[in-house]
């Protein structure tokens, strides 16, 4: 037996504990924004600091209802995030008029709407499982939305990943996320034990069957292909990474692992060669600090000057309200991670980065406790998926890899990574409450968990 | 599969330490660096809205942040910008900084190394750091005086400074524009300012003509081919140059002119009493064909010539002497040497040259910064007179202030005499390519025989009689001002 002795207990007002501090944070640095901006306290703030709390409880008491078991820290985790990423892009908007907190206050509200839609509606994760090879083409479609004309946001920053609808734009890749996980889970879930022992064998090395295979190749051509049509690195490391991950689970094979890193590092280099945005990306990554290469249009100048504006933070920070963020482009998006580094300091990023690493490891320890290989895979997929975006993003602002485009969980303003990392949030802490909920006796036929799960 | 789970996350675990390891290198240890990176302005915006110092003039601001309702929580007001607008030069975030508001901006901003305390006081106390007042070495009286002597029309500098202690009096040029209008926090309204007046002829945007802008010194220049001459030992005060009327070269058709408007065709030998009285050219071409180039480059460095280095505290153009990398053949050595050719120099540096021969041959720093206060009045930091150079030796300074006396007694700078004093001087009138018009230039000192001020005139692209008439009485009146005759 591998799994996890988890106490049996909901600690939903452990939850509660944490998420008072967590609410307390985000209106807090709310109200530093308006303290050392000179801003009074009027209706808005009151009223914000109403609805975060609001949102989180609504949140909360839902889990009471729906999910009793479920990983405590959580929600509060992410409500802390949400709740500064709130507050500094509010912070930003006074400085540049923008109303994009406005826009994200909006979000934050669907997103966890959809959230607790996911929490009340779907009563198991396991029957997600059914819904597998909707979930490909689901993925496919989401995908391919930004190329069609008519409601393709056309080239956005060098990528073309946003859709327009209306006064709205979206990210479908975001939602695309979640949706290629369901699907690998499903599919490997089941498939498994083809792919392992159906097929040829060179070597040590066991070969799976073409048509096994299958699927797995549209998925992967759809992520590929991201790169290829819509000129979006950070989106297509995301889901080979996503994909190479669940497979490895799946399969526990390193030798598959190996394999892909060396397609990845084949397809790297040929991309490096073969698409002009990527060579340039790479090029001013390395050569970032040069002034030439600083001034050149689509050069370094958005990730030195986040750089020139972290070095200017230091270890404490300026200040919520003190620093110039904004004198880096894309300051309340893209480069939020600079915005912060810059006010809250080395200490404040640190803090930041351990709220992510949290989060990914409750995600871990949900994908270990959870009973069902479905549960298993769909939770570390997730997980590894949030935390690989977080490494390309953070990595990228803080020139440890090249930078591209992905968006920072729950900090950056945009709606469709809002909306996205809620559900994932919700699907989370379903399948952590499947996993600290005491075994029940009764259990339906078809939900029986799957021998293998117990063997490892 | 568990286990492979726990391997996932020990991979995600290590990506999370090369983050924590990425932002220690910029936050922490590299971030002096990037602080300190040529292409990071940062600092400098850090203050752009904070309470920086005044920069005074006669205890009056000139340049002041003055508290708005805004977010931007101060504004930089220019008092008199037309008059002050080359020394102060201007704070923006949308056009760059310049003038003194650049060069001193640690002192303004408060952010210098010797008001670390009280930024680490300010540090517990919550107080924004403050700016240091600096207060400039202009008489206000004289620096108006000075202004109002430009006619508009004409791009024409004037500097007045002490020879012993390098303290810049006056420095005006024209054209002048306002100043606000670069440190405005609406960026349209800055950016429309700034391309109207980047293509305005004759406006220097990023510090006063008279020390940015370089022109062709001319007859003035012939001080240096004369403390060249003095030096070398092969001239002494009672030498005959020769003084033909047109400067023939071997084999080639091409002559140097005398001066047309003096005395020079009356004799064909000068002393140089007579050939800087008269400003002939001939003269001084033979001495520099004489002694050689070398000489005269050698000279015309100890005088500050091709010094790159100069800040005043603003960086002050180089002036050139001869101007191009080449050999000079004998006409262009002999053009050189009466200050045409490629030599250009700025009013500054004629100022300077002559404050070297004022202050028997030490050339002194030139500086503006008289005083720089914190904002409890406690100085920080006072004008302390520094020596350049030695320029020319005593003897030899002194035997060219006799000279420049008689040029202004007996000569052509007659109308620079001030009753009571005696005044010593040299004037200039560079050709300005076939336009017929001219670099009008004087350069003097007074009293002679303790030598209290400088003053220099530079008027470009104007006729020889404009010219006569606006620097040797315009000088004679700043003389008058600045020693209460």
């Amino acid at each position: 037996m591998s799994q996890l002795l988890t106490v049996a207990k909901p600690r939903r007002n452990i939850e509660l504990l944490l998420l008072v501090l967590a609410i307390g944070m985000g209106v807090m640095a709310n109200a530093l924004v308006n303290l050392n901006l000179g801003r009074t306290f009027d209706n808005d703030f009151y009223t914000q600091a109403a609805v975060l709390a609001g949102l989180s409880l609504a949140v909360h008491i839902t889990l009471r209802f729906r999910a009793k078991y479920a990983d405590p820290v959580i929600l509060p985790v992410v409500v802390a995030l949400n709740g500064l990423g709130l507050a500094v892009i509010h912070r930003l908007d006074i400085v540049t008029g923008d109303t994009a907190g406005q826009r994200q206050w909006l979000w934050t509200g669907l997103a966890v709407a959809a959230a607790i839609a996911v929490l009340w509606l779907l009563k198991d994760h396991r029957i997600l499982r059914r819904f597998t090879y909707i979930s490909l083409v689901l993925s496919v479609f989401l995908l391919l939305l930004p190329l069609v004309p008519g409601i393709s946001a056309g080239d956005v920053n060098g990528a073309t990943v946003w859709i327009k609808l209306g006064p709205f734009t979206f990210q479908p890749g975001e939602i695309a996320k979640i949706t290629l996980a369901t699907f690998f889970a499903g599919y490997l879930s089941s498939n498994r034990d083809l792919i392992l022992l159906a097929g040829k064998k060179i070597g040590r090395l066991q070969l799976p069957r073409s048509r096994d295979l299958g699927p797995m190749v549209v998925a992967w051509i759809a992520s590929v292909g991201v790169l290829v049509f819509q000129h979006d690195l950070g989106t297509s490391i995301l889901f080979f990474g996503l994909f190479m991950v669940m497979i490895y689970v799946a399969t526990s094979r390193i030798s598959w692992v190996l394999i892909g890193l060396v397609l990845m590092a084949v397809g790297g280099f040929a991309a490096y060669k073969i698409f002009p945005h990527v060579t340039r990306r790479i090029d001013t990554w390395i050569h970032a600090l040069d002034p030439q290469v600083i001034g050149a249009t689509g050069g370094s100048g958005q990730v030195v000057e986040g750089l020139f504006g972290m070095a200017n933070g230091g270890l404490m920070g300026t200040g919520l309200g003190e620093g110039s963020p904004d004198s880096v482009p894309l300051a309340n998006s893209d480069m939020i991670i600079a915005s912060i580094g810059e006010e809250l300091g080395l200490v404040g990023l640190f803090a930041v980065v351990c709220l992510y690493a949290l989060f990914i490891a409750r995600g871990f320890r949900a994908a270990l406790g959870t009973r069902d290989s479905f549960g298993k895979l769909l939770a570390v997929g997730l997980a590894f998926a949030f935390a690989l975006q977080c490494f390309v993003i953070i990595g990228g602002v803080t020139r440890l890899i090249p930078l591209t485009g992905l968006t920072t969980p729950f900090l950056a303003a945009g709606g469709s990574s809002l909306l996205a990392n809620w559900i994932i949030v919700a699907l989370l802490l379903k399948i952590s409450d499947a996993a600290r909920r005491p075994t029940e006796p009764a259990v339906k036929p078809d939900d029986k968990p799957r021998k293998e799960v117990h063997a490892s | 599969m568990n286990q492979a789970i726990r391997n996932s996350w020990i991979v995600a675990i290590a990506l999370f330490i090369l983050l924590f390891g990425s932002i220690s290198y910029v936050q922490f240890f590299d971030a002096d660096s990037l602080n300190a990176n040529p292409s990071n302005n940062r600092q400098l915006l850090k203050t752009f809205c904070s309470d920086r110092g005044p920069i005074l003039v006669g205890g009056h601001p000139i340049a002041e942040s003055v508290a708005t309702d805004s977010d931007c929580k101060y504004q930089r007001k220019y008092n008199d910008p037309l008059l002050y607008a080359g020394l102060t030069g201007f704070f923006s975030k949308y056009a760059g900084q310049y003038g003194l508001e650049s060069a001193m901006r640690d002192e303004l901003a408060g952010t210098t190394n010797e008001a670390l305390f009280d930024r680490i006081s300010q540090a517990f106390t919550g107080a924004r750091p403050q700016g240091q007042s600096v207060e400039l070495t202009i008489d206000p009286a004289i620096q108006k005086a000075a202004f109002d002597m430009i006619p508009d029309g004409i791009a024409g500098s004037i500097v007045v400074m002490k020879p012993k202690t390098g303290a810049i009096v006056a420095m005006v040029s024209k054209p002048s524009y306002d100043t606000n209008l670069m440190a405005s926090h609406d960026q349209n309204s800055v950016d429309a300012a700034y391309a109207k007046l980047v293509n305005e002829p004759g406006i220097n945007l990023f510090g006063s003509a008279a020390y940015t802008k370089t022109y062709a010194p001319g007859s003035v220049f012939k001080l240096v081919d004369t403390a060249a001459a003095l030096a070398s030992g092969k001239y002494n005060k009672d030498s005959v140059l020769p003084n033909p009327a047109a400067m023939k070269f071997p084999g080639i058709a091409y002559t140097l002119p005398n001066y047309l408007y003096g005395q020079c065709d009356t004799q064909d030998k000068a002393t140089f009493t007579f050939a800087l009285e008269n400003s002939c050219n001939t003269p001084f071409a033979s001495i520099a064909l004489d002694l050689g180039q070398d000489a005269i480059t050698a000279q015309a460095d100890k005088f500050g010539f091709n010094d790159k280095s100069l800040r005043f505290p603003d960086s002050v153009t180089s002036s050139k002497f001869p101007g191009s990398s080449d050999t000079l053949d004998g006409p262009a050595l002999a053009r050189s040497a009466i200050g045409q050719q490629d030599v250009t120099a700025t009013p500054l540096q004629i100022a300077m040259m002559t404050a070297a021969i004022a202050n028997g041959g030490k050339q002194m720093k030139p500086n503006l910064v008289q005083t720089v206060r914190t904002p409890d009045l406690k100085t920080v930091e006072s004008l302390k007179p520094e020596m350049l150079r030695q320029s020319t030796t005593p003897e030899i300074a002194q035997q060219i202030t006799d000279w420049m006396v008689s040029v202004v007694d007996n000569g052509i700078a007659a109308a620079a005499a001030v009753p009571g004093v005696q005044v010593a001087a040299k004037t200039g009138t560079a050709e300005v390519g076939n336009t017929g018009l001219n670099n009008a230039w004087f350069t003097g000192f007074a009293p002679a025989n303790d030598p209290q001020y400088v003053v220099t005139i530079m008027m470009p692209n104007v006729d020889v009689a404009t010219g006569a008439a606006l620097t040797s009485p315009n000088a004679s009146k700043l003389f008058k001002a600045v020693l209460k005759k």
